[in-house]
């Protein structure tokens, strides 16, 4: 048996359980959300970017006034297999000595909220949906048996949360009447490209009610895009030329140097 | 101003770059070294991955070094024969060193690698150099003191397959510039240095050449090993990144041209001291960080796709 498929097959099981009907339901309330753009340029001048992403709730009746609504807004970066490493002393001196590997795990993952994320949202949801940061990382079901494995996961999101790629934005969601919500999600300069996704869910009693799924296409242009996809696509001929351009400009700066120092003296 | 580098895929700012080659620059102008051995570990500091730094800098060693050669084959300090010699040794070398650095790559050892190949080497180098230039000072000081015999027979004469090299008038054996060329090219690939810092001495005090065409030699023969290596790396680790080269290039040349003002005020022993010591201070920091327990103890690396 496929030990990959194992997590969703019990995910599988357990649904009927999850599926209870929540309140709010019978007022059929449904979540419409829009960009501020679908794109994002990487440019040579980079330097993060800004996306708002703001909507609004479609109701058929009045909002119950018992349960409270939330809004949960997350946007992922393509995912990537990778390996997380602990470094131990071997011999006096500190080496890479343990790894786990994660089989994919989000290059940015942006969760934000208009409360804390644990009144709004609860686990069996989490996990269905798989909106927190710990539920967008996945790996072998035997490798996470291990016993340390936990250290490693909270190691990756604690370096990534350090370089901002993985952000936790509670009650960073503004929601006016319970029905206009907005929020801006920071996306910074260390950007992988790809297609990014934003989803927005909105919860009551924890449980979800109505989702919206959205791209966002981040990639290079101009000549950071020719660069990369030559330097991928036809190796020899970058490394060619980068050697010609590491030549010319060399050459040429020395060049214009010596004639700028032969005119003053 | 802030530059977004295509391939380390990082957004770094463009004066520190240029800052940064200027600073090698000056120091290679100063010391007449390539300055390979300060370049890449700074680019670690500043947070490029390392491949991306090994890769980068043997590219920068291209151009810093080609209006040299370019002089020094015009002034006929070049040695053709030996040079092309050390250059097989090289492309040999450089070749196995990419395929170890993929190697350890994808083992999560590079790092390591990277880090105790300049350890070691640098640390001896500092260390040679230091006690060298040192006994030179004390000889300045005593004019009478007995001199070292420069052509002494040792067992590299003993060697088979012997060759005559015409410009630097020996008949020797070619294996001892196959060795050599062979290790400046594993070097080259694994920590992103000319390596004329290891292949000088060895050509004076190994094979016994004269002194007044071995820095043309060397760099006759670092230029085509780095821009094998680069290549090299282009090809298997895709992790040559042009616009990095070029501000480290620009900044280089604006760099040597005030260190080559600066060093024709003092005088070469004290250059020779003052480079040993910034040798050494590069290694120590370097061992440091081997030594002393990191604050961080996990890191992440990434699998690319193509990668095992």
């Amino acid at each position: 048996m496929n030990f990959r498929r194992f997590p969703a097959l019990l995910l599988l099981l357990a649904l009927p359980v999850l599926c209870t009907p929540a309140a709010g339901r019978e007022t059929g309330e449904e979540v419409i959300a829009d960009l501020s753009h679908g794109q994002v340029a990487i440019t040579a001048s980079f330097v993060g970017s800004e996306i708002l992403v703001f909507g609004a709730i479609k109701r058929e009746a009045p909002p119950p006034g018992d349960a409270p609504l939330g809004i949960i807004v997350t946007v992922s970066g393509p995912s990537e297999p990778l390996v997380i490493w602990r470094k131990k002393r071997v011999a006096g001196i500190w080496v890479n000595a343990a790894s786990l590997k994660i089989d994919a795990a989000p290059s940015f993952y942006a969760v934000s909220t208009n409360a804390p994320l644990r009144q709004i949202l609860i686990g069996s949801e989490d996990l269905r949906y798989k909106i927190s940061i710990r539920q967008a990382i996945q790996a072998y079901w035997a490798n996470l048996l291990a016993l340390d494995a936990g250290d490693f996961t909270e190691a990756l999101v604690r370096l990534r949360a350090e370089d901002d790629l993985y952000q936790m934005n509670e009650g960073q969601v503004s929601l006016q009447a319970e029905t206009l919500f907005r929020t801006s999600v920071r996306l910074p300069a260390k950007l992988v490209e790809g297609r990014y996704m934003a989803r927005i869910f909105l919860t009551r009693k924890g449980r979800v009610l109505s989702s919206y799924q959205t791209d966002i296409e981040v990639r290079k242009v101009g000549l950071e895009r020719w660069i990369f996809n030559l330097a991928h696509q036809r190796p020899l001929l970058y490394g060619l030329l980068s050697l010609v351009i590491a030549i010319i400009a060399g050459w040429g700066a020395s060049t214009a140097f010596r004639y700028l120092r032969g005119q003053s003296g | 101003m802030q530059v977004y580098l295509p391939i380390a895929e990082i957004s770094v700012s463009a004066f520190l770059l240029l800052g940064l080659g200027g600073i090698v620059g000056m120091l290679s102008g100063m010391f007449g070294v390539g300055g390979g051995f300060l370049i890449t570990p700074l680019l670690f500091f500043i947070g490029v991955p390392p491949p991306v730094a090994v890769a980068t800098g043997t590219n920068q060693i291209v151009a810093s070094s080609f209006s040299a050669v370019l002089a020094h084959l015009k002034r006929r300090t070049v040695d053709l024969r030996m040079g092309s010699v050390l250059l097989v040794g090289g492309l040999i070398g450089a070749a196995l060193g990419v395929r170890l650095f993929a190697l350890l790559h994808t083992m999560g050892q590079v790092d390591l690698l990277v880090q105790l190949s300049y350890v070691g080497f640098l640390g001896v180098i500092g260390f040679l150099m230091l006690m060298e230039s040192l006994r030179a000072l004390r000889r300045a000081r005593q004019p009478d003191a007995p001199r070292r015999k420069r052509h002494h027979h040792t067992w590299v004469h003993a060697l088979p397959f012997k060759m005559k090299f015409r410009t630097s008038g020996l008949y020797i054996s070619v294996i001892p510039p196959l060795a050599i060329g062979a290790v400046v090219g594993i070097l080259s690939a694994i920590m992103g240095v000319g390596g004329g810092f290891i292949m000088v001495p060895a050509m004076i005090y190994l094979i016994g050449m004269p002194t007044k065409v071995v820095v043309g030699t060397s760099l006759f023969q670092i230029i085509f090993v780095t821009g094998f290596t680069t290549i090299m790396h282009a090809t298997t680790n895709y992790s040559v990144d042009m616009v990095l080269a070029v501000l480290l290039i620009v900044g280089g040349v604006i760099g040597a041209q005030i260190g080559t003002r600066i060093s024709t005020r003092l005088k070469a022993e004290q250059l020779r001291i003052l480079l040993a010591l910034l040798v050494l201070a590069v290694c120590i920091k370097i061992a440091l960080g081997l030594l002393i327990e990191p604050e961080e103890l996990f890191s992440i690396s990434r699998i690319r796709e193509g990668q095992a």
